[in-house]
């Protein structure tokens, strides 16, 4: 419901929400246009439009694509690999377990393990990372030492350790979704002979989709720009590097090279609003459904 | 059907007896200090056959207990491993004089003692809460006053929110540069025009302070502004239509109906502000690295805007001092837990009062 405004009040919040807008875009806006310039374009007038010319743009991507501290590439499909194989197996094995733990929590059925196992994933919400960083990296080591399985620094590894801290949330936002659908469908399914494990691909799995959206945005946007996790497991100079870790290794060894540093930091935030734009209502609606719940 | 049965029992049994086999023959190996290449897969082909050879085992009584445990296990374990053991190894290490990679000996709380008594420290605290309270106020300030901008009436507040939330969807580590850019040339060149100053805001302690206040707020308001637009929304159309009819201006309407209706919506946004400015890190590595220069209790320290979160991963990662680094991170997880439940039990308070 909208209160009714004056003409002229409309005017004032239009122009107050436009300057906003421009404030919050202008330093999108302030790399779009350097990245067409060179280095002492960019020094001598960072915010006008002389100097531009779409062969720098050219010789800024080339230089920054081939770098081998930043290799765009390499970086951009180990984001993607790692974003998208934590995301579909946080789905799939956070899906499975709440549903077992919200079954076990029923009212007239309540176990205590189920309770526990709950509690334990709300409370470990409030740990901040940097209390298991350091002991995580040691525990990956030796553990990956003792297996025989290089947990640091290779893909599985670190989409293992994202099931790990993505874990608590998705549980969170799914069993509240699986608590409200009717127990008497999985009775009556179970009474037509379907097995246990059948109950939950075939009648809840297709139910899901809405908090599988929500928990699928909340923890890829959370994973596809989180700069320290990978860079402890990876390593800054390691072979294996994710985007924030390719942009901060670049920056680190290109110190005040603007053209080339706002070249590299257009790169990384390009494929994430390339995604706002064709998905934008489910991302922001994500969000909103994620932190209301 | 009874033939099936069996045959299917017989697979499943070999398959579990298969994966029992893999994982014994592993774990063989890998105390006995065999080097082998083949032990890490063959624990995980191991595990894995055992699994699903227990999963397909047709028993009808003992079925649906094998399912749960089967889907509980995969999330359970990576979550042990990853959050629980650490955090209890954490505690552990914080009153060692763990070096990252091993321990000598017991120090008892002596890493809790030295740190209170290093001034850096204390000015990171300090500073963090600072921070904590600047954004708590600003953020859901300009977040609740923009809210209100896009449910007004104007025109294109699809975009307006759109554009908004875009600073949100980017990492930390990126804006902080592009920031850099923005404090280091663009406005340097506009206050040297207009000021004569010749030093970037950056250079100068407290207005870089400020400055990782504002680039923040830039960040984060549009994401704390579309959930008071959610709330907004949400008020009930006839109780605003009877506070019209009863004669109400639209500000009344706002400070007695309005907001006292979304009490929930500011406890969460003020609890999402609060937790993720005390842990802020990306931002401030990206933006200044901690430096500044700053007088405090009589010391001369040079990272004056330096936050919890990047002094605790200074302390261990780039002066190498593991347990302290530790020991600090404690403290933060103790002070970030007492502040949020003291925040909660606040705003639910008021929530009832209201």
């Amino acid at each position: 419901m909208k209160t009714k405004l004056k003409t002229s009040t409309l005017v004032i919040l239009m122009v107050v929400a436009i300057a906003v807008t421009i404030y919050t875009l202008s330093p999108f806006f302030l790399v779009l246009i350097n990245v067409f310039k060179n280095a002492n374009g960019i020094v001598a007038n960072p915010v006008g439009f002389e100097g531009m010319s779409f062969s720098q743009l050219t010789t800024n991507l080339s230089k920054v694509i081939n770098n081998s501290n930043f290799s765009f590439w390499s970086a951009f499909g180990t984001s993607a690999v790692i974003t998208i194989i934590s995301l579909v197996l946080l789905a799939l094995f956070g899906g499975m377990a709440s549903w077992v733990i919200s079954r076990n929590m029923a009212k007239h059925n309540t176990k205590k393990w189920a309770v526990v196992i709950y509690m334990t994933f709300i409370a470990s919400m409030t740990i901040p990372f940097q209390v298991v960083m350091l002991p995580l990296i040691s525990t990956f080591r030796d553990v990956g030492k003792f297996v025989g399985l290089p947990l640091l620094q290779s893909i599985p590894g670190i989409v293992f350790a994202y099931m790990g801290f993505g874990g608590a949330m998705t549980v969170f936002v799914l069993t509240g979704f699986i608590k409200g659908i009717p127990f008497a469908l999985e009775e009556a399914a179970s009474i037509d002979g379907c097995p246990h494990e059948g109950i939950y691909f075939r009648i809840i799995l297709p139910m899901l989709k809405p908090p599988l959206t929500t928990v699928t945005i909340l923890n890829g946007m959370w994973i596809w720009n989180d700069y320290l996790l990978p860079s402890l497991m990876l390593g800054q100079n390691g072979k294996v590097k994710t985007l924030p870790v390719a942009v901060q290794a670049f920056v680190g060894s290109y110190v005040k090279q603007w053209d080339l540093i706002l070249t590299a930091a257009l790169l990384a935030m390009i494929p994430m609003i390339i995604l706002f734009f064709f998905a934008q209502k489910q991302i922001m609606g994500g969000m909103v459904d994620g932190a209301v719940k | 059907m009874a033939k099936n049965n069996a045959g299917q029992k017989m697979i499943s049994g070999v398959l579990a007896a298969l994966g029992v086999i893999f994982l014994a023959y592993a774990l063989i190996m890998d105390f006995s200090g065999s080097g082998s290449s083949l032990r890490g897969p063959a624990l995980i082909i191991g595990a894995v056959l055992f699994l699903i050879g227990i999963f397909t085992f047709p028993t009808i009584k003992y079925h649906k207990k094998i399912v749960n445990i089967v889907f509980l296990f995969p999330l359970l374990f990576c979550f042990a491993v990853t959050v629980i053991i650490p955090l209890c190894l954490g505690f552990f290490y914080s009153t060692t004089d763990w070096n990252g990679i091993r321990m000598t000996q017991f120090v008892g709380l002596s890493n809790y003692a030295a740190m209170f008594k290093e001034p850096g420290f204390l000015w990171s605290v300090l500073l963090t809460i600072l921070f904590v309270v600047f954004n708590m106020v600003l953020v859901n300030v300009v977040a609740f006053c923009l809210a209100l901008l896009c449910t007004s009436r104007i025109k294109g507040v699809g975009f307006f929110r759109a554009a908004y939330f875009l600073p949100n969807l980017i990492g930390g580590i990126v804006l902080g540069y592009v920031w850099q850019f923005v404090f280091n040339n663009v406005l340097l060149s506009f206050t040297s025009k207009a000021f004569g100053m010749n030093s970037s805001l950056l250079s100068n302690t407290p207005t870089a302070f400020m400055a990782i206040i504002v680039v923040y707020i830039w960040q984060y308001a549009g994401y704390i502004m579309l959930l008071y637009v959610t709330g907004l929304t949400q008020v009930p159309g006839d109780v605003l239509e009877a506070s019209a009819i009863d004669g109400a201006t639209g500000w009344q309407t706002l400070i007695h109906i309005r907001m006292p209706m979304i009490a929930s919506t500011f406890t969460i946004c003020t609890f999402m502000t609060l937790t993720s400015a005390f842990k802020q890190f990306d931002v401030n590595m990206a933006l200044t690295n901690g430096t500044g220069s700053i007088n405090f209790m009589g010391n001369y320290l040079t990272n004056g805007t330096q936050m919890l979160a990047l002094n605790i991963y200074n302390t261990a990662i780039t002066k190498n001092n593991y347990a302290m680094g530790q020991a600090k991170a404690v403290v933060f997880f103790i002070l970030l837990a007492c502040v949020s439940i003291i925040q909660v039990r606040v705003s639910n308070k008021k929530e009832v009062e209201m």
